[in-house]
């Protein structure tokens, strides 16, 4: 029973989010189309953390960065009139794997608050580096006139072939993330979140597990970081907010970090339940961060831990 | 270089670690012994500037305002502590952020709806307003001297306390040895209760106090709050000497740093250059000052525990 | 005559003011199973601890094979051959318990910055694993999670762990503490079982799993060793019966 729950509720989302595009058209609604692109690109930079955070026990609140650091490497390339989508999204992907590498390095060697409190610094150091740079907009940041170009593979312009291009990209993140999880190397991180004693006892030192677990789930986010400047048309020092790492936290940790499929689960009851909220009022925060409090506080398992009963 | 602008700079430098002090001391505390990490202690320093520029307001006596405002806070942090945080403290620390993220949430927006999303500029009494000339010179503002002395002062009443009281014993007992002070026979509720809001009450000094420096408005203890973490990494966590150290060390470094970093880029870089990079590094100053002492110190200056 | 596996000289620990590890040689031969006795808080943990890497010692030098290991990680020594049992027993509570194995079979073949083929479904690592599971006698639990073993099951698991190393050196803590009498016996002879193909260092409080093992034994007391020798030499050490063994003799 369990199992055939496991094998129809992701069939049956991936069906949902497929037919959405239709749906929104049907319906002349192409803000719902918007929306759950919006929410697939966060819920790929929420796998990406949980890569980390669930699997490798690294909380780890700075995870925006990386979000910020592909937006601007499209950002950039595009100020200076360069619209290769192809060497736009590679920069995007390498310059986060790169920053992370910087801050995984520094910050991996501490634990506990330490760590909590120096990725946070870290990002806001980058935050503040994108407001004092003039030449890129400072806190107004800067328009993406021309969206990344994939000649003869996809026009970003065409609405629906951007979200079919997500969607199959967070297809393939959760595919990959699978395997990931489950090789030797996804193992050692597990095991070293579970028992680093014991990890340590029997030959794995975790340092270098962690940190190209740390530089995979950066570059992974940096890539949704070049979607969604590709997705709003701009972009501001904004995506590196604190916040945003808080938001990010919170689709892991509402979605539930057990599964590779629980932060899109995240993502989605966030930012419908953000959505739904400012519908109803201005001061959704103000009901929002409450829930958010009970959630922590009843949810242990998150929504996956709802849907799937536990595994023995 | 001007050495009056220096000595002013620098004095700007003091009065921001006496400010990142008042907060960092509160939240190392309450780490220290309750394993506590409080996101939304800077919520209590937005609250205390509120409550201070609101009471000012509604009964005309600056300091009774900022009595006001800082009882205020100090019942606000109890309420908080009672109500919310008590049943996170033998949670992971990854619940304790969440939770506290979303406090900050509701208290930000609780600010936006009592007084507004827009900045409040708060005024200050005659007597508080103007400058002193320090020597020939040199003027310096009033205002921000008081704050360097009320800081200066609480420090010391703060080392005072917690080095040859018997609050102050069970604090650095619970700091190193938290099953100690139970087995003491303390009613450790009360005393987590107290310390809690005694931090609280200085993150709302600090918060008033910066109200007619700076602007009052929600999401305003955020900013602090991040510089504190970086306090707190670089002087040690739980330690309140750490605190101290790391304040004075981030408060001068971040200021001295956003005025003479561009100068002294352009004696060496073109003068657009120096202009781009100048402003860059001046605020990335006090994170990469953070990356270099964990590297070498990664308990930071003064861990609290051997 | 065995050569020397293991050589520990003049070994030092302390913690603030208590001496745990006070001068301590030791010599451990290859094949043997040696004990290490002593009252409770004679620093028999901290002495594992700094034979394993886990702790370090202020002073003093341990050589392994010929080779100074005194700075190396607790990861580097497990790579030359240490394996490690602990006192509280460390396992993953939320493995099964063939994975368990499996991870430290992983340990020490090939590298793990493998990131394409699921692990669980490696023929080697399965095969090694569920023969070292069976050699302990938890064959039949190989799917269930270690948190939810028996006591004695899990003791068993941790040392499947070790083994599965492929140790030269294997280091227990207590073994049976906390079992009852008939996990007892099964551990005593598992161990029974793997003397003689490995140098075995065993710190244990019950005598009878002591005296059945042991090549030789060391006393440990307050830090300091006392007296190294045969079973029959160390019961009959009038200062070992003194400063420990006297009461238990007794009891
Ligand atoms: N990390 C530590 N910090 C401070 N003191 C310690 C530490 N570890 C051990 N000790 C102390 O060192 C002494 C030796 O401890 P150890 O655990 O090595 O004893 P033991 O011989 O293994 O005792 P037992 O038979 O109870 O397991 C004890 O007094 C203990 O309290
Ligand atoms: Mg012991």
């Amino acid at each position: 029973m369990n199992s055939r729950i496991r094998a129809i509720v992701p069939a049956a989302g991936l069906v949902l989010l497929a037919a959405v595009p239709l749906a929104a058209a049907l319906l002349d609604q192409p803000f719902y189309l918007d929306l759950v692109r919006r929410i697939m690109i966060f819920a790929i930079a929420a796998l990406s953390l949980n890569l980390i955070l669930g699997y490798g026990g690294m909380i780890s609140f700075g995870h925006a960065a990386y979000l910020g650091v592909g937006a601007y490497a499209v950002g950039v390339l595009a100020h200076y009139g360069i619209n290769d989508g192809y060497l736009q999204w590679a920069l995007a992907i390498g310059a986060s794997a790169l920053v992370a590498l910087a801050i995984g390095a520094i910050s991996i060697r501490t634990s506990g608050v330490y760590f909590i409190m120096i990725t946070l610094a870290f990002t806001q150091m980058l935050y503040y580096l994108g407001i004092s740079i003039e030449e890129y907009g400072g806190d107004d940041g800067m328009r993406l006139q021309v969206k990344s170009q994939f000649p003869g593979l996809i026009d970003l312009n065409d609405a629906n072939a951007f979200y079919y291009l997500v969607l199959a990209i967070l297809v393939l993140a959760l595919f990959l993330g699978q395997r990931l999880v489950d090789s030797r190397f996804g193992m050692v991180i597990r095991a070293a979140k579970s028992n680093e004693v014991r990890t340590r006892s029997i030959g794995f030192s975790p340092y270098p597990y962690r940190l190209a677990a740390f530089v995979i789930a950066g570059a992974v986010c940096g890539l949704a970081g070049a979607l969604l400047v590709n997705h709003t048309a701009y972009l501001t020092p904004e995506f590196m907010n604190w916040t945003r790492s808080g938001e990010l936290m919170f689709m892991v940790i509402l979605g539930g970090m057990e599964s590779i499929a629980g932060p899109v689960l995240g993502a989605f009851a966030l930012l419908l339940l953000e959505d739904a909220l400012s519908g109803w009022t201005q001061h959704w925060q103000l009901v929002l961060g409450p829930l958010l409090v009970l959630s922590v506080l009843f949810l242990k398992r998150g929504l996956a831990g709802l849907v799937f009963a536990k595994n023995e | 270089m001007n050495l009056f602008l220096v000595l002013e700079q620098a004095l700007n430098g003091l009065q921001l670690g006496v400010m990142l002090f008042l907060m960092a001391a509160g939240l190392t505390l309450v780490f220290g012994i309750m394993n506590l990490v409080n996101l939304a202690h800077g919520s209590f320093y937005m609250v205390g500037a509120y409550l201070a520029t609101y009471f000012y307001q509604a009964t005309g006596s600056y300091l009774l305002g900022v009595s006001l405002g800082l009882a205020g806070t100090l019942a606000v942090g109890v309420a908080v502590e009672l109500v919310a945080l008590r049943t996170l403290y033998e949670r992971p620390h990854l619940d304790q952020v969440l939770a506290t993220f979303g406090l900050i949430l509701f208290f930000n927006e609780l600010a936006a709806i009592l007084w507004g999303r827009a900045a409040i500029y708060t005024t200050l009494p005659d007597y508080l307003a103007g400058h002193v000339e320090l020597f020939a010179g040199l003027r310096y503002p009033l205002y921000r001297l008081v704050i360097i002395a009320v800081g200066l002062a609480v420090a010391g009443l703060l080392w005072f306390v917690v080095a040859r009281t018997r609050l102050g014993m069970l604090i650095r007992a619970g700091a190193s040895n938290r099953a100690m002070v139970a087995a003491l026979g303390v009613n450790v509720r009360l005393l987590y209760t107290l310390v809690f809001g005694f931090g609280a009450a200085l993150a709302g000094l600090a918060g008033l106090m910066s109200g007619p420096i700076h602007v009052v408005q929600p999401g305003m203890g955020e900013l602090i709050l991040i510089e504190v973490f970086v306090v707190i990494v670089i002087g040690g966590i739980g330690s309140i000497r750490g605190a101290l150290a790391g304040a004075l060390i981030v408060g001068m470094a971040d200021t001295l740093g956003r005025a003479f970093v561009r100068p002294m880029l352009a004696t060496v870089l073109s003068r657009t250059a120096a202009d781009t990079a100048g402003p860059a590094l001046a605020s990335m100053l006090i994170y990469l000052l953070m990356a270099i002492v964990l590297a070498l110190k990664p308990q930071g200056l003064f861990p609290a525990r051997a | 005559m065995n050569r020397t596996l293991l050589e520990v000289r003049g070994l030092r620990k302390s913690f603030g003011a208590l001496l745990a590890s006070d001068d301590v040689d030791l010599e451990v031969l290859e094949g043997e199973t040696h004990a290490i006795i002593g009252p409770n808080g004679a620093g028999k943990t901290t002495l594992i601890s700094q034979l394993a890497g886990n702790l370090f010692p202020d002073r003093g030098r341990v050589l392994f094979a010929g080779e100074d290991i005194t700075a190396l990680s607790a990861p580097a020594r497990a790579r030359r051959g240490f394996a490690r049992s602990f006192q509280i027993t460390s396992i993953y509570p939320d493995f099964t318990a063939l994975e368990n194995v499996m991870l430290a079979v992983q340990a020490h073949s090939g590298s793990s910055f493998r990131f394409w083929r699921p692990a669980r479904e490696e023929p080697s690592l399965r095969s090694a694993a569920s023969a070292i599971l069976e050699e302990v006698g938890l064959g039949g639990r190989s799917g269930v999670l270690a948190a939810n073993l028996a006591h004695g099951e899990q003791r068993a698991l941790e040392i499947a762990t070790a083994l599965a190393t492929r140790p030269r050196l294997l280091l227990l803590d207590e073994p049976v503490a906390g079992m009852g009498v008939e996990e007892t016996q099964r551990m005593i002879a598992l161990l029974s079982f793997l003397k003689g193909g490995k140098t075995l260092i065993l710190v244990e409080h019950d005598m009878d799993a002591v005296f059945s093992l042991a090549d030789r034994i060391s006393v440990l007391v307050y830090g300091r060793i006392i007296a190294t020798g045969a079973p029959e030499e160390i019961r009959a050490n009038p200062e070992v019966r003194r400063a420990y063994l006297g009461e238990e003799v007794a009891a």
